[in-house]
């Protein structure tokens, strides 16, 4: 199967079917960090994944610019 | 895995809650947290027109998103950062955003008030690029909100975005800093617009779940200069927490806004002042925008900076 990583885009290929707890804890991804895609469907960590599916591991954080800043009030 | 609603196949779970939820009762679990935020905190009113500050990320668009689907009147704010194609990409998903919905985006680009776009402002202030950033961002929301008339403007601040602030205020016990974080700060001054912040009882994996699964096309790519923020630092701090003890960032926050926050914004007394050269608000003289678009038009006039 083809695993679909960002930031950086890149990919990885795995064979074998396993569950997607599985395979993040084998991409050492923490779950709930990141959606697990196929298609048009999000993935929970009980689905499994296999041969012949493209599934993307998505990060959902952002930010940068969350401090507040001292003595500027807005 | 199964809808605690319904049975049927989840596509969300949320350890935190110790759930899961099919699209259809994940995104009526979405609109209830936001609902309640709005209303708990008194954010805004229906006769309203909210300003929505977008990115063209999955939070402020998943924002718009839910406010125009719960029925507010909403206008969207870009603003142009000016961070090569990161800015242009993100500038193109919320004018699609804006376009397909047939709502009014205003576009405000940074470097005409700062004097630079944020990469050459990084270069002025030798600090953290998203320290000049956030500061711009801020100034520039309350602004357009009052050049346009808009009483309230509302950001996209997650329940981890607060989480990991309020992690880096009590680091560093900013006390200053503590009573300013509310998911919504009132108007104290006629030159301050209302600030909320309605997901901010939903963490990221949930504003991203929604996004997905409502179809907005989002940018994913992350800003070139976020990566090694101390504000990411924190979150990932914090996900390690989550991921052992699930719940631990909604009890961090949920702790302080309720127990905490309160004693802090007791020993708060700040004279409000206007700004000498903008009228913008401010607690001294000259803010800290004026400021730092100071130092940006004096290396601009100093033949050295054109050399480097």
């Amino acid at each position: 199967m083809k695993i679909i990583l960002r930031n950086p885009k890149r990919e990885v290929e795995l064979s074998g079917r396993r569950r997607v707890k599985e395979l993040l804890t084998e991409l050492d991804i923490l779950a709930g960090t990141v959606l697990v895609i196929r298609g048009d469907e999000l993935l929970t960590s009980d689905s499994v994944v296999g041969d012949g599916d493209v599934v993307e591991v998505r990060p959902v954080m952002s930010g940068g610019s969350a401090r507040i800043i001292p003595g500027f009030i807005l | 895995m199964k809808c605690r609603k319904c049975g049927g196949g989840a596509a969300l779970e949320l350890r935190r809650h110790n759930a899961a939820f099919c699209r259809e009762h994940f995104i009526e679990f979405f609109r209830k947290q936001v609902a309640e935020a709005v209303h708990k905190h008194r954010m805004f009113t229906r006769d309203e027109t909210v300003m929505v500050a977008v990115s063209g990320g999955k939070d402020s668009l998943a924002l718009w998103d839910v406010l125009l689907e719960e029925g507010y009147r909403t206008a969207g704010l870009y603003l142009d950062l000016g961070i090569f194609e990161y800015s242009v990409e993100s500038k193109a998903k919320c004018e699609a955003f804006a376009a397909a919905r047939g709502q009014t985006l205003h576009i405000e680009r940074v470097a005409d008030a700062v004097g630079a776009a944020i990469p050459q402002v990084q270069k002025v202030t030798r600090r953290p690029t998203c320290s000049a950033c956030g500061l711009s961002k801020r100034y520039l929301m309350n602004k357009a909100a009052l050049d346009h008339g808009y009483p309230v403007v509302a950001t996209g601040h997650n329940l981890d975005d607060e989480a990991a602030t309020l992690f880096g205020s009590v680091l560093t016990w900013q006390t200053d800093a503590l009573p300013r974080q509310s998911p919504a700060l009132a108007s104290t001054h006629p030159k301050l617009v209302r600030r909320v912040k309605p997901l901010y009882r939903l963490s990221e994996l949930e504003t991203a779940g929604y996004a997905f699964l409502r179809g907005i096309d989002y940018i994913v790519e992350e800003c070139p200069f976020a990566a090694g923020a101390t504000s990411i630092a924190h979150k990932e701090l914090l996900n390690r927490l989550e991921e052992t003890s699930p719940g631990s960032k909604h009890n961090f926050l949920f702790g302080f806004l309720e127990k905490a926050r309160p004693a802090f914004e007791r020993v708060e007394h700040v004279e409000l002042l206007e700004c000498t050269s903008c009228g913008q608000v401010t607690t001294g003289t000259l803010c800290a925008f004026c400021k730092l678009a100071e130092r940006v038009k004096a290396h601009g006039s100093d033949p050295a900076s054109t050399r480097r």
